[in-house]
């Protein structure tokens, strides 16, 4: 998206807000919510929930709901940046950080596909998911994390588009090679970096 | 790789479709053409390179280097009212895609279709009910049409002409012709139920519409036995639902 002016429309103004250098290219502001997902939203009681990451040589690591509770919790407070063109500012959320999910875990993958309950998938390299960037969060806005916006928990990776911050998550395989996941197959990009606006594919 | 590229568009013409929405046609050189329920991207920019862009659904079958969009004004909104009501034919957009590959109906599809509409919802779907009359699909199809009352349906002289095929079912939130035997409200069970395929036929579903209700659709449909895997939802956008 280069800084060149191609195309005016005649007549449209605009509405320019002050949110200084936090708004990446193409997005705009909003107050609420939204929801994005492919499908229906599935319902996943907690104690039926489990977390797990599979590691490349076949080993797996569990959490059931208590578990995961009963590790270290985090409150990040995040900018999100949806593909649908939306950013929220200032979201707070609670949960833990991969960092301290991955802590005893052996591995030396480069890849890592995250799934959901209800089959979803996306793909990231492992280290976007370390170093204090990625959480699995189960709180949001003080509150417990809703099923429409991905509870009991979701992944949270603030700094990629909200689409690889897989709502209702159940796991992570680590693994040697990239495999794309759902939206990724479908037409988005790989990687999904706001500020160079990786929306689809080729961008 | 495939890219999607920044395209002119230019506006041909318009036609209202309610008091609030008008359905939009550009001339867009270079299109590739596109699947029914896929949509696009379209960037204003102003005279000082000021740029904002918003998602809209495609309204027909791919036709050359034509679209259709069909738009609600949203009150106060930076983007819908411009293209509704300040642009004229001749004016430009820019415009990307088509975008999406997951919730689209392929006319060699002949499986049941149960097609669910919240509101301006009904664009992606409407791509659909062409695309199927146009390929003279024998694929069964019925509409589910949630909609404030009857001045605010989209399209309503041709989802009322018949297309054999082809069931319609209004149902009306607020406002309700003098008779109607369904009270105005939100959708309900009963709705789908009488309006849709039994789960046992498998229909493909498709629910667009506005978050919250594409939440109760989605959620309606499962209750009536419909399994996860063949139920797409678009949602548009933040509409706090
Ligand atoms: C995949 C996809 C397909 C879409 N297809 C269509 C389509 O076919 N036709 C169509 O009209 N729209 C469609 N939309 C919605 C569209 O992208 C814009 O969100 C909408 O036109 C509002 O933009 P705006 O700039 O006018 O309002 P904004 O300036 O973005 O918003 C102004 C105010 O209106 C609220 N608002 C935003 N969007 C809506 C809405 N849809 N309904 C009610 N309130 C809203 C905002 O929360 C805000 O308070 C689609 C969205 C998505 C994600």
């Amino acid at each position: 998206m280069g800084g060149f002016v191609s195309i005016i429309s005649r007549g449209f103004h605009g509405r320019r807000r002050d949110e200084g250098d936090r708004l990446p290219p193409g997005q705009y502001l909003v107050e609420d919510f939204p929801v994005l997902s492919a499908g229906p939203t599935p319902r996943v009681p907690p104690e039926r929930w489990e977390f797990a990451i599979d590691t490349e040589a076949g080993v797996t690591h569990r959490w059931t709901w208590p578990e995961f509770l009963a590790l270290p919790q985090e409150t990040p407070t995040v900018d999100i940046h949806c593909v649908t063109e939306w950013s929220k500012l200032d979201t707070s959320w609670e949960g833990v950080s991969l960092d301290t999910l991955l802590e005893n875990v052996d591995t030396a993958a480069d890849y890592a596909l995250v799934h959901s309950y209800g089959g979803y998938t996306t793909n990231l390299p492992l280290e976007d998911l370390l170093d204090g960037k990625a959480w699995i969060v189960h709180r949001f806005g003080g509150e417990e994390l809703q099923p429409q916006h991905g509870g009991p928990a979701r992944l949270l990776v603030p700094h990629l588009y909200f689409w690889k911050s897989a709502k209702w998550v159940r796991g992570i395989r680590l693994l040697d090679d990239d495999r794309p996941g759902f939206w990724e197959t479908a037409g988005y990009h790989n990687y999904g970096d706001p500020w160079r606006e990786q929306r689809y594919e080729g961008d | 790789m495939r890219r999607l590229v920044w395209r002119a568009a230019e506006l041909v013409g318009s036609t209202p479709e309610t008091a609030t929405a008008r359905t939009l046609r550009f001339r867009v050189p270079g299109w590739p053409g596109h699947l029914a329920g896929q949509h696009v991207d379209v960037r204003l920019t102003a005279e000082d390179g000021y740029s904002t862009q918003r998602s809209y659904s495609l309204a027909g079958p791919a036709d050359g280097e034509y679209v259709e969009l069909t738009v609600e004004s949203v009150p106060d909104g930076e983007v819908s009212p411009y293209l509704t009501e300040i642009m004229e034919a001749g004016d430009q957009v820019e415009i990307r895609g088509p975008v999406g590959g997951w919730f689209v109906w392929r006319a060699e599809n002949e499986r049941p279709v149960l097609l669910v509409a919240g509101g301006s919802g009904i664009v992606p779907l409407m791509a659909m009910i062409r695309t199927r009359r146009q390929a003279g699909s024998r694929a069964p199809f019925r509409l589910v049409y949630s909609l404030r009352g009857p001045d605010w349906a989209y399209y309503a002289d041709e989802l009322r002409r018949p297309d054999p095929g082809l069931d319609v079912s209004f149902l009306y939130t607020r406002t309700v012709p003098e008779g109607a035997s369904r009270p105005a409200g939100r959708i309900m069970l009963a709705d789908l139920a009488e309006g849709g395929w039994p789960a046992g036929h498998g229909p493909d579903c498709f629910v667009c519409g506005p978050t919250g209700f594409v939440e109760a659709a989605a959620d309606l449909l499962l209750a009536l036995g419909h399994a996860s895997e063949r139920i797409r939802t678009e949602r548009f956008g933040p509409t706090g639902g």
